[in-house]
């Protein structure tokens, strides 16, 4: 990242080497179609080209983040919207930096075991809510759930993935 | 229930970035005040991340990183273009977004230097370095804000200047910068009045402006209600004190780019 600070092109290459395949795959995940995918992914390169600073190493791990920008980035071309958060203003807890295969292998064998360990209910508003970029009403109207009864699924669901990465 | 609690399940909504409107207006409200509830989304955000572990698949092709690397190589150099130019030409490299987003953001800087300052007034040391900051934005803010600054237009040759406004507008700070060339003169005692359209309710004045002998004027950070979130930008010809409510007919209007 002090590479990419002083707008060293190498330092580029290597961060890409790094986290292309994480955030390929958030953005394929989301959007289902490669062309989309590697525009969502220049994009998030570019961002973080333009703008390293936007990122706090002491608020969170890289990979984390450009996990997080791009889901969201690949959520808002989905739907055709304007992005509304800016990417200064997203900070995220430490979570696993997911640079290495290995790592985001087990770490993806984890979050798979406490999915399935949820209730289909739950599983399926959380992956609504996180790869389909739905909102609590649309998932509420979706599956004739009470809309508070969604969010909190989907809240619940999520600190339980943090538990588990905390014990 | 408490305050917290109330906000928890919209949280976990926000940090999915599937708030909108007036819902994630009212979450903004509360984070911007409630420091356990910034440090709660900032964990909900990284268990989204967790989630985003689950994504698995193909690496991309290798045209991706060549396209990348074409693209920060592009940028790389015209931004080396820049520095090694003159002044005036740099501001050309970087055309209107990118100039009024520094102004922008020099303003806002300018702003909270002034607090940081006078509250800070014993660190002499960085009150020192906030003020050459201040100076070098300033100074590069210039070109755009001072009414002696020649200004140019480039239309197609085939057409007449026509007038134009620009707006630029920060909402998470609140801050708008306008800037128009090419205004008609103004009759005795009028002017010319903006307003920010928002997605809800009515227009808002967002400031009262008289063109110079040139046709070009500015505006710069009028007062504006907290985070609105603007779906246009108008102008309209007032009497020159300004009104409350636009007077019809509507002469330039335009929305998002």
């Amino acid at each position: 990242m002090t590479g990419l600070k002083s707008g060293d092109q190498g330092a580029m290459a290597q961060l890409y080497d790094r986290y292309s395949s994480i955030v390929y795959a958030v953005a394929l995940r989301v959007l289902g179609d490669t062309g989309a995918a590697e525009d969502v992914l220049q994009e998030v390169f570019l961002q973080l080209w333009r703008k390293p600073s936007a990122f706090d190493a002491a608020r969170g791990s890289l990979g984390s983040w450009l996990a997080v920008i791009t889901r969201n980035r690949a959520i808002d071309f989905l739907r055709k919207r304007r992005p509304e958060t800016d990417i200064d203003d997203l900070v995220l807890s430490v979570a696993p930096d997911l640079a290495g295969d290995a790592e985001r292998a087990r770490a993806a064998e984890k979050v798979r075991g406490v999915m399935g360990t949820m209730v289909p209910a739950q599983r399926s508003a959380l992956e609504m809510a996180y790869w389909e970029g739905m909102s609590h009403s649309e998932i509420a109207d979706k599956t004739g759930e009470p809309l508070g009864t969604v969010k909190t699924r989907i809240r619940s669901g999520l600190i339980a993935l943090r538990k588990a990465f905390q014990g | 229930m408490s305050e917290h609690e109330q906000f928890a399940d919209d949280l976990a909504m926000y940090a999915l970035d599937a708030l909108r409107g007036a819902d994630r207006a009212r979450v903004d409200a509360h984070l911007a005040t409630c420091a356990a509830c910034r440090l709660e989304l900032e964990q909900l955000r990284g268990d989204t991340a967790l989630l985003a572990l689950s994504a698995a698949g193909p690496r991309p092709p290798q045209r991706a990183r060549q396209r990348l690397l074409d693209a920060v190589a592009r940028e790389a150099r015209v931004a080396g273009v820049a520095q090694t130019s003159t002044r005036a030409s740099w501001w050309g490299w970087l055309g209107w977004a990118a100039t009024a987003a520094v102004v922008v953001f020099a303003l806002s800087l300018w702003r909270e230097n002034t607090a940081l300052q006078q509250s800070l007034a014993s660190m002499s040391s960085r009150a020192g370095e906030s003020s050459r900051e201040l100076e070098e934005l300033r100074r590069v803010a210039a070109p755009i804000l001072d009414p002696e600054a020649q200004r140019v237009t480039l239309v197609s040759t085939k057409t007449a200047p026509q007038p134009q406004g620009k707006a630029f507008y920060l909402r998470s700070r609140s801050s708008l910068v306008f800037l128009a060339n090419n205004m008609p003169a103004l009759p005795p005692r009028k002017a010319y009045e903006l307003w920010l359209i928002p997605v809800n309710g009515a227009p808002i004045p967002a400031g009262v402006f008289k063109p110079d002998a040139h046709g070009s004027a500015s505006v710069v950070n009028p007062l504006l209600p907290a985070a609105v979130e603007a779906k246009a930008f108008a102008i309209t010809l007032e009497n020159e004190t300004g009104a409350t409510a636009p007077t019809m007919p509507i002469l330039m209007m335009g929305a998002g780019e």
